[in-house]
C-alpha cells in the first residue's frame, strides 16, 4: 500500500516536473512553477520559511519521503534502480553508514554556497542536476518529436504546433548533465541510492531530521525469519537485519521492503524509540559574504578586420544573402536578466537548474562556461534580445536568484547600457543610412546624430543616453554589422531603477 | 448506403480515367439516389487537357502563330519542390524538361527567359529542356538585363548578348528584349541602353537576321516608355512586354503614384500597332491568391472556374495581345493554365463590368502590391524582401490581420500571424532587419517602397508581440 502511494505521488510529480522543464510556451509554469519553488535547496537559497518548514515538519512526521516522491533526481534513480532489479533480482545488500563522506560534502557544500563558489552548489545541487538532465538531454528529444507535429501542422495549413530550434547553449552544461545521467545510471542500477545517501547534501540533512521521524519503517523481530528478502529489496542499504534496524538517516520510505516481506513482519508506524538526539541541521545559511572577485575577461570586441556586412551589387534576381552568424560577445561585465538584481545575488542564490534557460522565449538565456559560475544563466544578444514584454525566467525561478518582476518594472530595471563602436558602424564605415538601433529602443534611449552637420539627408550615427539604456540589447540583435554588432550591452554589477 | 458506396466508386474510377464517354454506360435505377452526377462536365477539372485546342494569335511582323499562353521562365522548379529562385538548391532539371515537353505537346510555343532569372540559371536550364525539341516547335524570348552598372559597358553587354545564344543553344533569337526599362528613371535607361551604343548594336543585330523581333519591356518611369514609342518610327518596335491584367487596367496609378493605367500603355501600342506581350498578368499569384471574400464572389459566377482563370480570360480577350506570361512552377499551375487557354473563352461586357467591380474591391484590402518577382533580391543585409510582404498579404487575405484586440478571432489571428511568420522566415531574415538602406526600391517594378512596408510588417509584428492595441 505505501509502495502503491509512493509510486503514483511520484510518477505524477516526475512528469509533472519534467513537462515544466520541456514546455517552452510558457503556459505550464502559471500552473505547474510552484513545483520548482518546493524544492528544498531552492526554498532555502530563495529563503522561503514557509516552504522549509513545510519540508522539515513534513520529514519529521514522515521520514524522506521528499526524496522518494518530490526530488526529481531521486526519482529519476529509482527509475534507473527498478530497471536495474529487472536485470537481476534481489541484488541489494546492507551497508554500513558512510557518515564521513556525507557530512564532508555537505561541509564542502556549505563552504561553497558561503564564499560563492556557484559552480561546486550547482554540481552538487540535487533538483538542479535533474534540471540539467531534463533541458540537455531530455528537452531535445521532446522538441524534435513538437518539431515533426510541427512539419506535419505546417502542411495542414494548422497553426497548432510551431517549429521550435533545438540549441545546445553550452557544451560544458551539456557535458556535465550528460555525465550526471550516466553516473546516475550506473549507481542507481547497481546499487540503488547511492548517491543520495553519501553525496546528495539535502539527503544528509533531510536523513538527520528523519532520524527522529514520528513514522517509521519498523522490523517486528517476532515475525522477521531473517530471510534477507527485504534487505536484497531495499536500495538505500540500510536494514541491518541481525540486529533488527534500519538506518533512519537513509531510509527513504519507499514502501519496497515492506511489499516484499512474506511474513509481514515489516509496517509503517508510529514508533515510540527514538534512538538518536536530534542533530542540528546545516541549513542556516547566511546571505552575507557572498561576494567574490570575478574573473573579468579582456573585451576582445573592437577585433581587428572584424567583417561587416558590406552592400554589393546585384547581379542577378533572387536568392537570399549569406549571413554570417552573430559572435558570442565577451563583455567586460556579464549581462543578468531583470529581477536578478545584479551578479551577486544571481552568482550566491543560483542553483543552475536552467528552469529560466528552459523557459526563456528569446534564446536570450544561456548556461554561462566561465569555471566559477558554471551553469548560471547569463544574457546575451545574438539570437534575440530581451524583449520587454517577456518576464518568464523571473516567474520560473525557484531560488531568488531571479526574483519576480512585472512588465511595468522591466521597463524600468537598467541591467546595463549600450556602448557604440563607431570603427564597426555602417554609416561611419560605409556610408551607409542605418540608424536600426534607434528605431528599435523601447526606451528611445537612442538619438540619431549627422556624421556631417553640413550634409543634408547624410549618414547619421547612434548616441546612447546611458541614464535611459536598460540594456535588454533590441539594438545590438538588429544592428546589422556581422559578427560583431556595432552597437552593444555592456553589463551592470547591480541593476537599478531608472 | 450500399448503392451510394458503389455509385460514388464507379465515379471516381471515371473520373481518375479522365474519359467523358464512360459516364454513358447504362446504370441502374437503383442508383438514382446518388449526389454525383456521372458524367464529367465540359468545364470540369478532372476532364483532359486538349492538345490541339490552343488558342494563337498571329505576329503581323513575321505571320508566324503564338500561343497565347507563354511560359515564363522565372519560377523554375528546384529539387527541394519549390521555386529556384526561392532556395539555393539546384534546379530540377527532369522536371523542367516535363514541363517544357508537356506545354510543346499543349501548343505553347512562347518561352520567355533572361540572363537574371533564378539567380542566372534561367537560360541555361530553358536551352537544356527546349534543345530537346526541333527549333520549329518553340519561339524563344530573353532580355538584356540591367541590374548591374558592371555590366552597362558596351563589351560587357555585348558579352552578355552572346552568352544569352551559347546558353539556349540557339543561333537567332526569336524576341529580344531591352529588360525592364524604366526602372530607375530616365538616366538609367540612357546609361544602360543608349550611351554605349546598345541599342543600335540590337538593331544591327535585327537586320543581320540573329534578333527576329526587338522589343522592351516596361515598368517605372513612363517618360522612357513615351520617349521609345516617339520614337517607334526609328526603332521600328516589334513587340512590347508591359504589365496588364484587370487591376491595373485602371487603377495601377492609384495604387501607386509612379506607375501607370495598363489602360494607357495597350492604348498606345494600339494606335501604333505593336503587340502587346503581357507580364504579370495574376500579379505574381496576387489575383490567384485573392481575399477570400473576393474568392467567393467570383465563385458564384463560375463556380467551376479557378479564380486564376479570371485573370487570364480577361487579359486574353483584347485582340492586341500576342501572348500571355505566365512563370509556372508545379505542373498543376500549367494545367490549369491551359485550361483557360485550351481554348480561350473570351469575357463577355458583362464580365468585364464584374471584374471592374472586383478590381475595386480588391483595392479595399491593404495588401502590399509585391508579385514576387524576386528583383529586389538578394537583399545585401539577407532580409527575405518578398518572403515578408507575402507573408503580411497572406494573413490579409486570409483574415488573419485584426484591426483591434477586441476583434473576436484576435488570438487566433495572431498565432496564425506570428507562428506564420517564424515558419516562413529565419530569425535575421525579419522586417526589423531591414536598416532601410533603399537599396531594393531601385529594382522594384511595381515601385513599392520597400523598407517602409518592411517598417510597417515590423510595427505590426511588435504590437503583436506586446499584445498592445493595434
Amino acid at each position: 500500500m505505501l509502495r502503491r502511494i509512493r509510486v503514483t505521488l511520484a510518477s505524477v510529480f516526475f512528469i509533472l516536473i519534467t513537462l515544466l522543464f520541456l514546455d517552452f510556451t510558457g503556459v505550464l509554469h502559471h500552473y505547474l512553477g510552484w513545483m520548482a519553488k518546493i524544492q528544498f535547496l531552492p526554498a532555502v537559497l530563495a529563503l522561503n520559511f514557509a516552504v522549509i518548514a513545510i519540508l522539515a515538519v513534513l520529514t519529521v512526521l514522515f521520514g524522506r519521503i521528499y526524496c522518494s516522491v518530490i526530488c526529481p533526481l531521486g526519482v529519476l534513480q529509482d527509475v534507473f534502480g527498478w530497471m536495474g532489479k529487472k536485470a537481476k533480482k534481489n541484488r541489494y545488500t546492507y551497508s554500513k553508514a558512510n557518515h564521513w563522506l556525507r557530512y564532508t560534502v555537505l561541509a564542502v557544500f556549505a563552504a561553497a554556497l558561503i564564499f560563492g563558489i556557484a559552480s561546486l552548489v550547482a554540481l552538487l545541487a540535487p533538483y538542479s542536476a535533474y534540471g540539467r538532465i531534463a533541458n540537455n538531454l531530455f528537452s531535445p528529444i521532446y522538441l524534435w518529436g513538437n518539431n515533426v507535429l510541427a512539419w506535419f501542422a505546417e502542411r495542414y495549413d494548422s497553426y497548432t504546433f510551431y517549429h521550435k530550434d533545438v540549441l545546445i547553449k553550452s557544451a560544458a552544461t551539456f557535458a556535465v548533465a550528460a555525465v550526471t545521467f550516466v553516473v546516475l545510471l550506473v549507481l542507481a542500477w547497481r546499487n540503488g541510492r547511492t548517491y543520495c545517501n553519501n553525496i546528495c547534501p539535502v539527503g544528509t540533512v533531510l536523513g538527520a531530521l528523519s532520524r527522529i521521524s514520528v513514522f517509521k519503517v519498523a522490523i517486528d523481530k517476532n515475525k522477521c525469519v531473517n530471510c534477507n528478502l527485504c534487505v536484497k529489496n531495499c536500495k538505500a542499504s540500510c536494514i541491518d537485519i541481525k540486529n533488527h534496524r534500519i538506518d533512519y538517516s537513509r531510509c527513504v520510505v519507499c514502501g519496497d521492503c515492506i511489499s516484499k516481506c512474506k511474513k509481514d513482519a515489516i509496517s509503517y508506524t508510529v514508533k515510540r524509540t527514538p534512538e538518536v538526539s536530534p542533530e542540528k541541521s546545516g541549513q542556516n545559511i547566511s546571505e552575507g559574504g557572498l561576494q567574490r572577485r570575478r574573473f573579468i575577461a579582456t573585451a576582445s570586441v573592437v577585433a581587428a578586420g572584424a567583417a561587416v556586412a558590406k552592400a554589393q551589387d546585384k547581379l542577378t534576381d533572387g536568392g537570399l544573402e549569406p549571413i554570417v552568424p552573430k559572435q558570442v560577445l565577451k563583455r567586460q561585465t556579464e549581462i543578468v536578466p531583470p529581477g536578478a538584481m545584479g551578479l551577486a545575488n544571481l552568482t550566491s542564490r543560483c542553483t543552475g537548474c536552467q528552469l529560466c534557460v528552459s523557459e526563456c522565449p528569446n534564446n536570450v538565456l544561456r548556461p554561462s562556461s566561465d569555471l566559477m559560475t558554471l551553469m548560471q544563466p547569463r544574457s546575451s544578444y545574438e539570437r534575440g534580445f530581451c524583449r520587454p514584454e517577456c518576464t518568464r525566467c523571473s516567474e520560473v525561478c525557484p531560488t531568488g536568484a531571479i526574483k519576480k518582476i512585472t512588465q511595468a518594472e522591466k521597463s524600468s530595471i537598467q541591467i546595463g547600457h549600450a556602448v557604440w563602436d563607431a570603427g564597426l558602424c555602417l554609416p561611419m564605415a560605409d556610408g551607409v543610412h542605418c540608424g536600426n538601433c534607434s528605431r528599435h529602443c523601447p526606451t528611445g534611449a537612442i538619438t540619431m546624430v549627422d556624421v556631417d552637420p553640413d550634409e543634408e539627408n547624410g549618414p547619421q550615427f547612434p548616441v546612447v543616453d546611458e541614464n535611459i539604456c536598460i540594456g535588454c540589447g533590441a539594438c545590438e540583435y538588429v544592428c546589422p554589422a556581422r559578427p560583431i554588432s556595432a552597437i552593444y550591452v555592456e553589463g551592470h554589477q547591480q541593476h537599478k531603477l531608472i | 448506403m450500399k448503392e451510394d458506396k458503389i455509385s460514388r466508386r464507379s465515379f471516381v474510377k471515371k473520373a481518375g480515367l479522365g474519359s467523358a464517354i464512360l459516364g454513358a454506360t447504362a446504370l441502374s435505377g437503383g442508383l438514382i439516389s446518388c449526389k454525383s452526377k456521372n458524367d464529367i462536365t465540359e468545364n470540369s477539372p478532372q476532364g483532359p487537357i486538349p492538345t490541339d485546342k490552343m488558342t494563337y494569335r498571329i505576329n503581323p511582323k513575321t505571320g508566324e502563330k503564338v500561343s497565347l499562353l507563354g511560359y515564363g521562365c522565372m519560377r523554375i522548379p528546384s529539387i527541394d519542390n519549390t521555386s529556384t529562385r526561392d532556395t539555393d538548391s539546384a534546379i530540377d532539371q527532369q522536371m523542367w524538361n516535363k514541363l517544357v515537353d508537356y506545354a510543346i505537346e499543349h501548343g505553347v510555343t512562347y518561352f520567355d527567359t533572361s540572363p537574371a532569372y533564378c539567380k542566372g540559371q534561367s537560360e541555361k536550364a530553358t536551352g537544356t529542356a527546349l534543345s530537346r525539341h526541333s527549333r520549329n516547335e518553340y519561339t524563344i524570348a530573353t532580355k538584356m538585363s540591367n541590374f548591374a552598372p558592371q555590366t552597362w559597358s558596351h563589351e560587357e553587354s555585348v558579352k552578355m548578348y552572346r552568352n544569352s545564344f551559347k546558353m539556349l543553344q540557339v543561333d537567332y533569337i526569336d524576341y529580344y528584349l531591352l529588360h525592364s526599362v524604366g526602372n530607375g528613371g530616365f538616366e538609367t535607361f540612357e546609361n544602360r541602353y543608349l550611351k554605349n551604343g546598345m541599342l543600335d548594336f540590337l538593331l544591327e543585330e535585327r537586320e543581320a537576321g540573329r534578333i527576329r523581333n526587338l522589343g522592351f519591356s516596361y515598368h517605372g518611369d513612363v517618360k522612357v516608355f513615351d520617349y521609345l514609342l516617339a520614337n517607334h518610327d526609328k526603332y521600328r518596335w516589334d513587340f512590347v512586354q508591359i504589365q496588364m491584367n484587370y487591376l491595373d487596367w485602371k487603377h495601377a496609378n492609384e495604387l501607386n503614384k509612379r506607375n501607370q493605367d495598363a489602360q494607357y500603355l495597350y492604348g498606345e501600342l494600339q494606335k501604333r500597332g505593336i503587340p502587346a506581350v503581357i507580364m504579370e498578368p495574376l500579379l505574381g499569384g496576387r489575383l490567384a491568391n485573392v481575399h477570400e471574400h473576393v474568392a467567393k464572389t467570383l465563385k458564384q459566377r463560375k463556380p467551376q472556374m479557378s479564380v486564376a482563370s479570371w485573370a487570364f480570360r480577361w487579359v486574353g480577350s483584347f485582340p492586341g495581345v500576342l501572348t500571355v506570361l505566365s512563370g509556372m512552377t508545379y505542373m498543376e499551375h500549367l494545367q490549369d493554365n491551359l485550361r483557360s487557354f485550351c481554348p480561350l473563352d473570351p469575357v463577355t461586357d458583362d464580365d468585364m463590368e464584374f471584374l471592374e467591380e472586383t478590381a475595386q474591391l480588391l483595392l479595399k484590402y491593404p495588401t502590399i502590391p509585391c508579385n514576387d518577382c524576386q528583383y529586389c533580391m538578394p537583399c545585401p543585409y539577407g532580409i527575405d524582401i518578398p518572403g515578408n510582404l507575402l507573408h503580411f498579404n497572406k494573413c490579409i487575405n486570409d483574415g488573419n490581420m485584426p484591426a483591434s484586440k477586441q476583434d473576436p478571432n484576435y488570438r487566433k489571428a495572431r498565432k496564425a500571424f506570428l507562428v506564420g511568420y517564424a515558419r516562413k522566415l529565419a530569425p535575421e531574415r525579419m522586417a526589423d532587419h531591414c536598416i532601410g538602406c533603399r537599396h531594393c526600391v531601385i529594382h522594384c517594378p511595381q515601385n513599392i517602397d520597400i523598407p517602409a512596408q518592411l517598417q510597417r510588417i515590423d510595427q505590426y509584428y511588435e504590437k503583436l508581440m506586446k499584445q498592445e492595441e493595434l
